[in-house]
């Protein structure tokens, strides 16, 4: 499946089926960090993404004071 | 994974709430959250005008839309900082919001009406960019609030900035400012009401929120906050939030219940000293000019003085 990364922005080939929390501990991103979105919704850690899958796996922890 | 409400499938687990929620549900989530914040701190009144702070990240736009969402009447302040990119990115995401929803947006370019950008300013001052920032925007809040007619300013803060704040804050027992650190700060001595509707939801609620809704917000982070503190407090924060979900929320809510009060007699001595500025009649501890007359004046002598040597040099060569 294609994964789109942030901060840079990158792309990611990642081979599936696979969960979407055992695609976080594979990309090594805390759960509470991040938002994993297919389409216009998101998905739940215990969803199975297909390999022909796109997510994006994107970051909401945001610095400013 | 199924919604609690529901039983639809869940697009969305929240685990310190040990629940998951369907996008129609979750909007309830986040709706039934504010306005248990609003009611429980007594954040806005019927018939107040609010005024949102709105930067076009996730939080302020989301807290934008969730208020109109409940009801009130509730305008956008966008202030440019002239931040490269990050700054007119941003006011695209920002008018793009209003435009779609025909909400009203006042807009302040620091560099328009000032003359002076926040990198420039921090060049002058020699300090990180962040404190002439956050001066700036707490300046003309302020203003834009009191000259509008607006009873209340609304900002963003969640319940992640909150307790990293407060971790910052407790690290260093910087007393004084954990006597400020509530979710409404009433209004007093000129200044307009401040209030923080979002702290009962973590930012990845926020950001869940503009997703489902179809917010298109900046996730560009604005290159001064990389690698800040704030971020680093966050990071460790949510390390201990995975190992044990309710540790933020716990964090922040027992220290407004057991524990700032014992800090707010301090807070109160300082605002005591108040008296209105020279240049522009806003509250200042200060002896003539407030602090954000003090910066436009420091930086446009500093661009005087750099004119003059240019000028000089030009004469010479
Ligand atoms: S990170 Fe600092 S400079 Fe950037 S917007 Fe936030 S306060 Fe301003
Ligand atoms: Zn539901
Ligand atoms: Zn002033």
């Amino acid at each position: 499946m294609k994964v789109l990364l942030r901060n840079p922005k990158r792309e990611v080939d990642v081979p599936g089926p696979l969960r979407v929390s055992a695609l976080l501990e594979r990309l090594a991103v805390n759960r509470e960090s991040v938002l994993v979105i297919k389409g216009d919704t998101l998905v739940t850690g215990d969803a199975v993404l297909a390999d022909a899958d796109t997510v994006e796996v994107r970051p909401v922890i945001s610095g400013g004071a | 994974m199924k919604c609690r409400r529901c039983r639809q499938p869940a697009a969305i687990e929240i685990r310190r709430h040990n629940a998951a929620f369907c996008p129609p549900c979750f909007e309830h989530h986040c709706i039934e959250q504010v306005r248990k914040a609003i009611d429980e701190f007594d954040m806005v009144g019927a018939g107040d005008r609010v005024l949102v702070a709105v930067s076009g990240g996730k939080d302020s736009l989301a807290l934008w839309d969730m208020l109109v969402s409940l009801g009130y009447d509730a305008d956008g302040l966008y202030l440019g900082l002239g931040i490269g990119d990050y700054s007119s990115d941003s006011a695209v995401y920002t008018r793009a919001f209003a435009e779609g929803r025909g909400l009203k947006l006042i807009e302040v370019d620091i560099p328009t009406e000032f003359g002076f950008d926040i990198p420039g300013a921090a060049l002058v001052t020699k300090r990180v960019p962040c404190s002439a920032c956050g001066l700036s925007k707490r300046h003309l809040f302020n203003q834009a609030a009191l000259e509008g007619g607006y009873d209340v300013v609304a900002t963003g803060h969640n319940l992640d900035d909150e307790a990293a704040v407060l971790f910052g804050n407790v690290l260093r027992w910087q007393t004084d400012y954990l006597g400020r650190q509530l979710p409404v700060l009433p209004a007093a001595h000129g200044f307009p009401r401040k209030v923080k509707p979002l702290v009962r939801l973590g930012e990845r609620e926020t950001a869940a929120w503009c997703v489902l809704r179809g917010i298109d917000y900046q996730v560009e982070e604005c290159p001064n906050a990389v690698g800040n503190k704030h971020l680093g407090y966050k990071e460790a924060l949510n390390a201990i939030e995975d190992a044990s979900p309710g540790s933020k929320h716990a964090f922040y809510f027992e220290f407004l219940s057991k524990a700032s009060k014992h800090f707010t007699p301090q807070a109160e001595a300082e605002q005591e000293g108040l008296r209105p500025c020279t240049g522009c009649g806003a509250p200042t501890t200060d002896q003539e000019l407030c602090a954000f007359c003090k910066l436009v004046a420091r930086v446009a002598r500093a661009t005087q003085a750099e004119a003059a040597t240019k000028a000089g040099k030009a004469g010479t060569g």
